[in-house]
């Protein structure tokens, strides 16, 4: 067996190296704090590879190109903050409602507004759910170490392909920045998934056709398909249409795409959950924090243990709220003023009381100030 | 040359997309009937056009239109359009926009495909007026002239198309109106052939809100307007400047070359070792993907 492919690597390194393993085709971008890494990566490495990279006049235009150029057959992403994002959400509704397959990674800063370029925060969370207008189910991936955000980055693009939908990954400022080490898997591990291709011939094709899965084949632009997209709301074969009953299925069609197929979307991980009366609720960069809280705690008898979403929409609603059964107390941990929390809240029953720990101050949460939530809450 | 029949035939979703959203009268039919017959000159593949257009009046045109089509965002199209050909660049690739699509919400896009020098061909329908929204003012509303937002006047100036193209970088614009049909066929026909970023602003008319805001009249009388004041570019050469004052010069009016972007960029593909664009086939690039 050949030796291991050890590096040393920036998370928005990760990604970049992650995306050109996912096999990304097309990027378009524009340069923004704490993410330009990943652009500039992509453009030096992506034509070496007969890809694609354009760096557009704006997020808006960011966004547009890599919907455009996914419709016509690429893999396609972009990456961007905080601003950014914002300006990305119109156009990320268009991609959901068109269902068309892309990866838009948000490197986290403070905020709101222009707030903190180079410092850390993870305020976007709800922006990624509910950023932009109309009801809205989305994939959502947040990665905790470089390793991870290389891996995050292959399986955004393949829940992406998978489901016929933008995927975000949310990372932050300082797993953007931060050098860590990393094994670079060998090409034969990494799974990828592409978009189901259509079977019928032209005439029987519907870019929207209702299936079991909710997944319609996808054919792309210049394959002889023909069809119509629009973000307005459309009947199967994606004209546009104001009939109730159509209406009613297209909005049901997308959201039972995600919610029914929950279960294989929803990742997570946990420790020490077999006996623990208290939950330790993290994600992303914050996720770290609180495993060597859990550690601390453990070690002065605490009956603590940590679950971490790693899919942070849809949220592992079914997963947490079997550990909760047996939790007195859920305390969640993040760098906003209290986000994720609300939906701990929504599935916690009225035994297990929830609290939160956040820091939105620009800095890392410490594991000290988990472990004295713990304290202080346990009862 | 192809009947309209044919034409229809072809080129229509003729089935069941009819009929169409525009007013009575409205100019949108005639720049689309002249695209259609300058693809049908052209005998260009459909499977090969992606046709793209933004929100608005203008935007509803890829509906009809049997091509692979793109009704993106308000403002959008040109952007979601770049994606396309480059991911595609084989492809023939044609924006209709409006002109508050295309130049207020839009304008962004425009210059920077036009200093890009993108092979995209724009077709801008300029009506002068917000139409779908209800005749609110827009960026080649003249001065004084009536919109709902601009109920006392318009007090903003407008622009020219033709030098925004130009000095953003764009190597084709050629201006026609409804009225001359052939030659908007014409014109559209040219820059289908313009390898880079080329506009066609086809001056059209809304009656339903411009002209009955600033009483114009109706779609006869403001496309009457268009016979009488349009005048040829290379006829108006020979006028003094007092005899074209407040006319619309028409015609090709802007023609040069420059690289072409996608073109530069197969080029750099290649010069790094990535793929020598010959290979450059759907089928083939999918499988590219899954290696």
């Amino acid at each position: 067996m050949a030796e291991d492919n050890i590096k040393l690597m920036q998370g928005n390194e990760a990604c970049a190296y992650g995306a050109l393993a996912a096999g990304v085709t097309f990027f378009g971008g524009y340069p923004i704090t704490p993410s330009t890494e990943i652009a500039e990566i992509l453009s030096r490495e992506m034509p070496k590879n007969g890809g694609r990279f354009i760096q557009m006049e704006d997020e808006i235009a960011s966004m547009a190109a890599i919907i455009g150029a996914s419709v016509a057959g690429a893999k396609s992403m972009t990456a961007t903050s905080g601003p950014g994002f914002s300006l990305m959400q119109e156009n990320l509704g268009y991609a959901y409602m068109t269902e068309v397959p892309c990866v838009v990674v948000d490197v986290q800063r403070g905020g709101p507004s222009t707030g903190l370029p180079t410092k850390v925060a993870q305020a976007d969370t709800m922006q990624a759910k509910w950023g932009t207008h109309g009801d809205f189910f989305p994939i959502v991936l947040a990665a905790s170490t470089i390793e991870d955000t290389y891996h995050m980055t292959i399986k955004a693009f393949n829940l992406a392909e998978k489901y016929r939908t933008p995927v975000t990954l949310l990372l932050d400022e300082v797993l953007g920045h931060m050098r860590e080490k990393i094994r670079i898997p060998d090409s034969s591990e990494v799974e990828i998934v592409n978009r189901i291709k259509p079977t019928v011939p032209p005439e029987w094709y519907q870019h929207f056709e209702l299936t079991a899965t909710h997944v319609s084949p996808m054919a792309n632009y210049g394959e002889g398909y023909r069809f119509h997209m629009t973000g307005l709301t459309h009947d199967p074969s994606g004209f546009p249409t104001a009939k109730p009953a159509e209406i009613k299925e297209k909005l049901d069609k997308l959201k039972s795409k995600i919610m029914q197929n929950a279960d294989d979307i929803c990742a997570y991980s946990e420790e020490f959950l077999d006996d623990a009366h208290i939950v330790v609720i993290a994600y992303g960069i914050t996720a770290r924090a609180a495993q060597q809280a859990v550690r601390i705690a453990r070690q002065r008898r605490f009956k603590v243990g940590l679950f971490q979403p790693i899919t942070i929409w849809p949220f592992p609603e079914k997963r947490l709220r079997k550990i909760l059964e047996n939790a007195d107390l859920a305390i969640v941990a993040e760098l906003n003023q209290g986000q994720l929390i609300h939906e701990v809240r929504k599935i916690a029953k009225t035994k297990t009381r929830v609290v939160g720990t956040f820091r939105y101050d620009g800095e890392l949460m410490t594991p000290m100030q988990i472990v004295d939530k713990i304290k202080e809450a346990h009862r | 040359m192809s009947t309209a029949s044919t034409i229809v035939y072809n080129y229509l979703r003729s089935k069941k997309k009819f009929p169409h959203v525009w007013c009575p009268g409205c100019g949108i039919g005639i720049v689309m009937g002249a695209l259609l017959r300058s693809m049908a000159d052209l005998e260009i593949d459909k499977n090969n056009v992606v046709m793209v257009s933004g929100i608005g009046c203008t935007g509803r045109m890829p509906v009809y239109c049997d091509f692979n089509t793109l009704h993106t965002t308000h403002g959008r199209a040109i952007a979601f359009a770049t994606g396309v050909k480059i991911a595609k660049p084989n492809m023939k690739v044609i924006a209709v926009v409006g002109d508050g699509d295309g130049l207020a919400i839009g304008g962004n896009h425009f210059i920077h495909a036009a200093r890009r020098n993108i092979d995209i061909t724009t077709i801008l329908v300029n009506n002068r007026i917000y139409g779908m929204t209800g005749g609110q003012y827009s960026p080649t509303t003249p001065w004084q002239k009536i919109g709902s937002t601009a109920p006392h006047g318009n007090v903003e100036h407008p622009f020219d198309i033709c030098d925004l193209a130009k000095g953003s970088g764009a190597t084709y614009f050629a201006r026609g109106t409804v009225y001359h049909a052939t030659q908007l066929q014409v014109l559209i026909k040219a820059a289908l052939q313009k390898k880079g970023f080329s506009v066609v602003e086809c001056i059209s008319n809304c009656h339903t809100l411009y002209g009955r805001l600033n009483r114009e009249g109706s779609a006869v009388k403001m496309i009457q307007w268009m016979k009488e004041n349009a005048i040829n570019a290379k006829v108006a050469e020979k006028k003094s400047p007092e005899e074209i004052e407040g006319k619309i010069l028409t015609g090709e009016l802007w023609n040069i070359e420059r690289p072409e972007y996608t073109e530069q960029y197969e080029r750099l593909i290649e010069r790094l070792g990535g793929k020598p664009p010959a290979e450059e086939k759907p089928e083939e690039k999918e499988e590219a993907v899954t290696q």
